[in-house]
């Protein structure tokens, strides 16, 4: 039993480790990136296209992971890109979370009409195609930072309410829900500090979770020119534009496509070594 | 006067009647036994006299006096502060009845602050008074404690306090036993009924084991599909139980002295008297 409980938590510790520290670089690296970019992320020179990375015959030291077909320099792009992934991830990911933890909770606990009214919303919303749905909404907001941040939180807050009222659901019928009823807590009260500590461990996953999602729904809208303007590096971008080259310039689209997926693996794998983290019974 | 009195309360899920014109009385201090088979309703009872009935339940009828007062006509807010001042819990499965992720400690120190609205240093002070008081040894650790480090009984050592805590002047207890071993059961019972006989308090007791009943209690109700059959003093109801089904239930009781350890049901032709009789009270007072 306790041998058991020492290997799960090393799983855990070597998990939260190699997930953090990704995402730890990553904050750094976008943080930094003016610093480290060996290039202007916008900078073109024709001369110097489809250079191929540092190890390859051909490669010019001032690109160390080669240049796309305009002659921008692939490594100080993808640092810049971070920039943008993270700033999606953090803002989108926390607002989807908020709005729609919030009204799950809500929902699960009080029930009756809120629950009907918030139920029947999810159903309908869920019912859009949601790439669809984003790109509609670009379409009609403009393209730019804050209309993906608002795309993501609109297509993807049912995630969080379905699953949070099931949650709440579930820990309203415990009998230390009626202790505290008894007791002539208020209803609030009993949600805030009975429910939410109880649902808080799935809401940290799915938090988690979903800022894998932003990126990669970022990239996505990117990938179909619907992101920011054209002109800021991001990730789904280079990759569309990688991809037009594949044959001639591997490297464009490989690189962001490696680092994309490494930081989405990286947040689900810090949701599930939190979650553990945070369950009293393995703590 | 009675400190809790059902008169005619009736509840229904649907159509489909839990409660039928259920009629009891506990007295100050008195400790009375709710006694029935599985669905006969008797935790149904406990629960819309703390008000935590599940929302599919409605009541339709009759009143609930605690220390006076109709809680059935009192707007929300006031019956919730009434019944925290004056009644407690103590819950059937200690394993749900406290909140996991949160330490023992504040879980019942919070019921001061929130019932008394006592300082948070002195409900401490309290509390670890009264965990001394249920024998929990090294109290001031257990309140660091989560629920899961603890073992059942001592979680419902720790419940039994938490119920006491307030000086409320009702407990009810829904089957506080049931989900312990046997060993522990004992210890918790006797503890329930010390900790009752030095409060004074007033408690009504949730069970279907009329062993539990003989030696805790002093009056009891004997409940059959939401209906009241028999309202009687425990001495009599051993002696000579006056319901047919109560001397049936009686008889079904196991005992040590059974030739080959037979278990007896209670019989059909007993149930099916029961059932008609409940169905001509429906007949009399449609709706």
């Amino acid at each position: 039993m306790a041998d058991g409980r020492a290997a799960a938590k090393r799983q855990i510790n070597s998990r939260l480790w190699l997930s953090g520290s990704w995402l730890l670089l990553l904050v750094i690296a976008a943080l930094a990136a003016p610093l480290l970019a060996p290039q202007d992320p916008l900078a073109q020179d024709l001369f110097a296209s489809r250079l191929p990375p540092l190890w390859q015959a051909g490669a010019d030291p001032a690109y160390p992971l080669g240049s796309d077909s305009l002659g921008r320099d692939v490594l100080s792009r993808t640092l810049y890109g971070a920039r943008i992934a993270l700033v999606v991830a953090l803002i989108a990911g926390s607002c989807t979370c908020i709005l729609g933890a919030g009204l799950g909770l809500v929902a699960g606990y009080y029930r009756g009409w809120a629950d009907l009214l918030i139920s029947r919303f999810i159903e309908i919303w869920m019912a859009f195609p949601p790439v669809l749905f984003a790109i509609l909404l670009i379409a009609v907001m403009g393209t730019g930072l804050t209309s993906i941040i608002v795309a993501i939180v609109v297509i993807d807050w049912t995630r969080f309410a379905r699953v949070i009222r099931a949650e709440a659901m579930s820990q309203s019928a415990m009998d230390y829900v009626a202790s505290a009823k008894v007791a002539g807590r208020k209803r609030f009260g009993i949600m805030v500090v009975e429910i939410l500590p109880n649902v808080l461990p799935t809401i940290v996953v799915l938090l988690t979770l979903e800022m894998g999602i932003a990126v990669i729904v970022e990239a996505i809208l990117s990938f179909v020119n619907l992101s920011i303007s054209t002109d800021d590096p991001t990730w789904g971008s280079m990759i569309a534009e990688g991809r037009a080259s594949i044959h001639q310039s591997w490297w464009v689209l490989v690189f962001p496509l490696i680092t994309l997926f490494l930081t989405v693996l990286s947040f689900s794998q810090l949701g599930e070594g939190l979650k553990d983290h945070f369950d009293p019974v393995l703590r | 006067m009675s400190f809790l009195k059902l008169e005619g309360l009736s509840a229904q899920v649907g159509a489909l009647p839990i409660l039928r014109d259920v009629s009891l009385q506990v007295e100050v201090g008195e400790v009375r036994a709710l006694v029935g088979e599985s669905g006969a309703g008797k935790s149904m009872i406990g629960k819309a006299i703390l008000g935590t009935l599940p929302e599919a339940i409605r009541i339709t009828g009759g009143s609930i006096h605690l220390d006076g007062e109709n809680l059935l006509a009192m707007a929300a807010r006031e019956r919730r502060h009434l019944i925290g001042a004056k009644a407690a819990l103590i819950p059937q499965d200690p394993l749900t009845a406290l909140n996991p992720a949160r330490r023992v400690g504040p879980q019942i120190t919070n019921r001061l602050v929130d019932i008394l609205g006592w300082r948070r240093k002195q409900a401490q002070a309290r509390v670890i008074e009264l965990l001394d008081e249920v024998h929990i040894p090294a109290p001031e650790r257990v309140m660091r404690a989560y629920p899961h480090e603890l073992s059942g009984g001592m979680r419902q050592r720790i419940l039994i306090a938490s119920a006491f805590a307030a000086q409320p002047r009702l407990i009810v207890a829904d089957e506080p036993t049931t989900a312990l071993d046997v060993t522990v059961q004992k210890q918790i019972l006797r503890l329930i009924r010390d900790m009752q006989q030095r409060h004074g308090t007033a408690l009504l007791f949730v069970t279907h084991d009329l062993g539990v009943v003989s030696k805790l209690c002093q009056s009891m109700t004997v409940l059959y599909g939401g209906k009241v059959l028999e309202d009687t003093t425990v001495d009599e109801f051993f002696q000579s139980p006056a319901h047919v089904y109560s001397a049936a239930l009686l008889a079904a009781t196991p005992k040590y002295t059974d030739p080959d350890g037979s278990l007896m049901s209670v019989p059909e032709a007993v149930t099916r008297s029961v059932e008609a009789e409940i169905a001509a009270h429906d007949h009399r007072r449609p709706g």
